[in-house]
């Protein structure tokens, strides 16, 4: 197997010789495996190594970036990077300074080594437990688990070298009956500890039990409502109505949307909070360092309703004057690091659940993450479960609902904030090419007046 | 390859080795500026072995560690499922062309060029628009050989072109955007263009909808975004295996409108998913998938074909892990209506070019539920300007079990589904 350590400090002297502004590589070493099962039976069951790593250069503002996986020949590449960057660079290159760092962050857990033999009969008990449910048509199992270490090397003098890990769960259950198909589904992960995964079986038996009732459970009507969103999908709303809009390397070259997202301006009431934190330990969007070797921090969006920082590469803090937030995340090597989330959260408020929804007449409670996308100041997202509220009460199961807002408007509608945070691991974030990112999301139940929701 | 192959042949019945790499050339325009210039090479390895009945499965992109790759896949293949299928052996593959040397031989300059007349060609129509772009090439090599003497190997070009456009003003932001796809080099930037220019051409006023059943139009980009993600699930033999898919037992039923007809063709010349043969050595055919309305077929890999008792479609594709179902290239027959003629039609309805967010709900069920990300309006047989704040929900079961017509002019989307526009007679739309 060949060592990246080597080839690392290969490169640490090599990147130093080339005339560019900036030059930085990273390299990675990975182990994944998987297993997955539709209906009853295993579908596929596989382990995949990879080593790779790139180049970037950048040259009078212009980036360079050479990927690969053959790892001879590293004069080639870090010329090729410096001759792409050449061509492209027209301007001044601004990067926010960042103190070289020289560092190792290794991960306690490292689910690839756990026997294939383990992971399964977890598996296998929860397909049991989706089966057991009368009615059930079929049912998916995906499990993924990956460990990597990836060492960042820059022409500043940074050396870093860190390990990471990652556990991904999704089962969905789908029913049949009069010509009808429902599904539910069931989300989770952690930064690769396998004891986060492995005591489900309460829930994934509600989950198939969940497919069923929905054969039977009317369908929203559309229109505007009251919607009381669960911890899991507001979080996703945070995520994806909020978190993106505050990704700079949209802003930062777009004039018009930076006086739109210009700080200081109120977003909310004076009780919405909107957090990023890369450096909350535990989480699947964890880490010390970003991919550009920047220390992550722990960052507020919307404080006390007025939006006071956003996310940021070295690149975009510089040309935004601000400073650097450690955002820039590379899904692997064969990808450029951009601006993404880490961990994104709504803070707790006080009112308990029973009082967000005491008032309502008529409304929709929202729950569980079924999928969410955005357009900028657009954003759709769906519910895997929907209940009516009717008199304070919760009433009957809704078919799943898609909510969909401009952020700007739904923002300022939220009026009530629960004092119940919880953190949903599932899923993982999409951006460009770079899909699946491991990140959380999380906040405590809120309640939006007048949300569009889509139906009959 | 070889090497590989024999020593999986020592430890187990059945081995298939499939080798793909590829150099990817991005060049990345942001803010209407050329940004970034990427080189993207990368060469995997996939071993897939039937041992004692069963099969493993490994991937490495260390070409020479044969030693850990065939260990990997004998651990895997003790869990693994039951093989049901045999690996093709020795076949004649059609010659079709997906490889163009004009393609790999474009220089870099050429493709910085076409980027910055992209852009140009859009922001001459709108200054104040912000175009992110990119022009990619891509050359890939496929190589796959099995111990049943299956050989295939196959160099594939592919070039793209595409574009997206933010225009905000105030608190109204305006999407559009365009790709296309070739195995041949795209030489100009204004077929990219005009989509783009028409669109923004149509935006430029707005126009409210009310709440309630309307008449729509699917431009064939429309289609793609609401219709094709629950088709595709339908279709799928192994969903249809499993009983989950709502058509699975319809073969040679009349389930949509006779004027509907949809096949998946990976035979068609340049096309970037286009192929002599699936990533199982299969060799690539036609297949009908709705035929005047009925359900013709479904598409099927290997192991999903010998477990529903019929014959592979030239469907497996990898994605990285075990060949799987999934389709080619895409073709909506036309039919005889002009867009025209379908919008004159229309006293009150919406034209939806870009539905986002349609393949969250229940798309096995064939729900899809989206918000109109670019749509317009038509009041009186005339489109009158851009909606916002809209929602459409529909069942694709429902909507193609009566169109009131479909289009004269197919498009290609992004180079993968040739499609004409679609009109509905009715479809739930929300609206604040």
């Amino acid at each position: 197997m060949t060592d990246i350590e080597i080839i690392g400090q290969q490169l640490a002297d090599l990147i130093k010789k080339y005339n560019a502004d900036y030059i930085e590589a990273r390299l990675e070493q990975s182990q994944k495996s998987y297993i997955t099962y539709r209906g009853r039976e295993l579908e596929s069951i596989g382990q995949a190594t990879a080593i790779g790593g790139n180049i970037r250069a950048l040259i009078k503002g212009g980036w360079g970036f050479v990927s690969f996986n053959e790892t001879g020949n590293l004069p080639t590449k870090v010329e090729l990077a410096v001759k792409q960057a050449k061509l492209v660079g027209r301007e001044e290159s601004k990067l926010a300074p960042v103190e070289p760092i020289v560092d190792t962050v290794s991960t306690p857990h490292n689910p690839t080594t756990k026997p294939l033999a383990e992971k399964k009969q977890l598996l296998d008990e929860y397909n049991e437990l989706i089966w057991r449910t009368p009615k059930l048509q079929t049912s998916v199992i995906g499990y993924g688990d990956s460990h990597k270490k990836t060492i960042f090397i820059s022409s500043e003098g940074s050396f870093i070298t860190q390990e990471r890990s990652d556990i991904n769960l999704r089962l969905s259950a789908v029913a049949t009956g009069n010509g009808e198909v429902q599904q539910a589904g069931l989300s989770v992960g952690s930064p690769g500890d396998f004891k986060a995964i492995s005591s489900l079986h309460q829930q994934v038996a509600g989950m198939a039990k969940r497919a069923v009732e929905l054969l039977s459970s009317p369908q929203v009507k559309g229109g505007e409502y009251t919607v009381v969103l669960d911890p899991i999908l507001a979080g996703v709303f945070a995520h994806e109505a909020f978190g993106h809009l505050s990704e700079s390397d949209f802003v930062y070259e777009n004039e018009r949307l930076r006086q739109l997202m210009v700080l200081g301006k109120r977003f909310g009431s004076e009780r919405l909070n909107i957090v990023d934190s890369a450096a909350t330990p535990g989480l699947r969007g964890s880490y010390k360092y970003d991919d550009e070797g920047v220390p992550a921090v722990k960052n507020y969006l919307i404080r006390e309703g007025r939006l006071v920082g956003r996310l940021h590469s070295r690149e975009t803090a510089a040309r935004m004057g601000e400073k650097p937030t450690g955002n820039a995340r590379a899904l692997n090597y064969h990808y450029p690091p951009i601006v993404r989330m880490t961990n994104t959260y709504i803070e707790p408020g006080s009112i308990s659940f029973d009082d967000i929804i005491a008032e309502i007449k008529e409304g929709v409670y929202a729950k569980n993450w079924f999928g969410g996308t955005t357009a900028m100041e657009m954003f759709t997202f769906s519910a895997g479960e929907a209940y009516m509220i009717r008199n304070g009460k919760l009433a009957e199961a809704l078919r799943p609902v898609v909510l969909t807002g401009n952020v700007f408007i739904t923002l300022n509608n939220i009026d009530a904030i629960g004092n119940d945070l919880e953190m949903n691991q599932g899923g993982g974030c999409g951006k460009g090419m770079q899909v699946p990112l491991p990140v959380a999301n999380g906040s405590p139940h809120i309640r939006i007046q007048k949300c569009l929701a889509g139906g009959r | 390859m070889e090497d590989i192959l024999t020593q999986a042949k020592k430890v187990a019945e059945a081995a298939e080795v499939f080798m793909v790499s590829s150099e990817e050339t991005p060049v990345q325009f942001e803010a209407n500026r050329l940004k970034r210039i990427q080189a993207k090479q990368s060469t995997s390895v996939a071993l897939r072995i039937i041992k004692e009945g069963k099969i493993g499965y490994a991937t490495t992109t260390e070409l020479g560690d044969t030693k850990g790759l065939v260990n990997s896949a004998v651990e895997t293949a003790q869990f693994g499922i039951k093989a049901g299928f045999g690996l093709p052996t020795k076949t004649n593959y059609p010659k079709i062309d997906v490889f163009d040397p004009d393609t790999e031989s474009i220089p870099i300059e050429r493709m910085i060029e076409l980027g910055q007349e992209l852009i140009a060609l859009v922001t001459k129509h709108t200054p104040d628009i912000i175009c992110e772009a990119m022009v990619t090439k891509d050359i890939i090599s496929l190589q796959l050989m099995n111990t049943a003497g299956g050989e295939a190997s196959y160099k594939k070009s592919i070039f793209s072109l595409g574009i997206m456009g933010s225009l905000i003003r105030g608190t109204d932001m305006l999407l559009v955007g365009e790709s296309q796809g070739s195995c041949n080099p795209i030489t100009t930037p204004h077929e990219v263009a005009n989509v783009v220019i028409q669109q923004l051409e149509l935006a430029k006023n707005q126009a409210s909808v009310p709440t309630g059943q309307l008449p729509v139009i699917l431009t064939p980009r429309g289609v793609v975004s609401a219709l094709v993600p629950s088709l595709m699930m339908a279709f799928n033999g192994k969903v249809v295996l499993q009983g989950a898919s709502p058509i699975g037992n319809k073969l040679g039923q009349q389930v949509f409108d006779p004027k509907l007809s949809l096949w998946d063709d990976p035979t068609l010349a340049y096309r970037p998913n286009s192929r002599p043969a699936d990533d199982e050595g299969v060799p690539s055919q036609r297949t009908p998938l709705i035929e005047g309305g009925r359900v013709a077929n479904f598409f099927y890999d290997l192991q999903t074909a010998a477990l529903a008792h019929t014959r592979s479609t030239g469907n497996g594709s990898r994605n990285g892990g075990l060949p799987t179902p999934s389709p080619s290239t895409l073709t909506i027959a036309p039919g005889k209506t002009s867009f025209d003629e379908m919008v004159s039609d229309i006293k009150e309805g919406l034209v939806i070019e870009q539905l986002m967010g349609a393949e969250q709900g229940n798309i096995l069920g064939g729900d899809f539920s989206g918000n109109v990300l670019l749509g317009f309006k038509i009041e009186s047989g005339k489109i009158v300007g851009r909606v916002k704040n809209t929602m459409v929900s529909g069942n694709v079961y429902r909507v193609l079990k009566e169109v009131a017509a479909i289009g004269s002019k197919p498009e290609w989307v992004g180079g993968f589904i040739h499609t004409p526009h679609i009109y509905c007679p009715r479809l739930s739309v929300a609206s604040k």
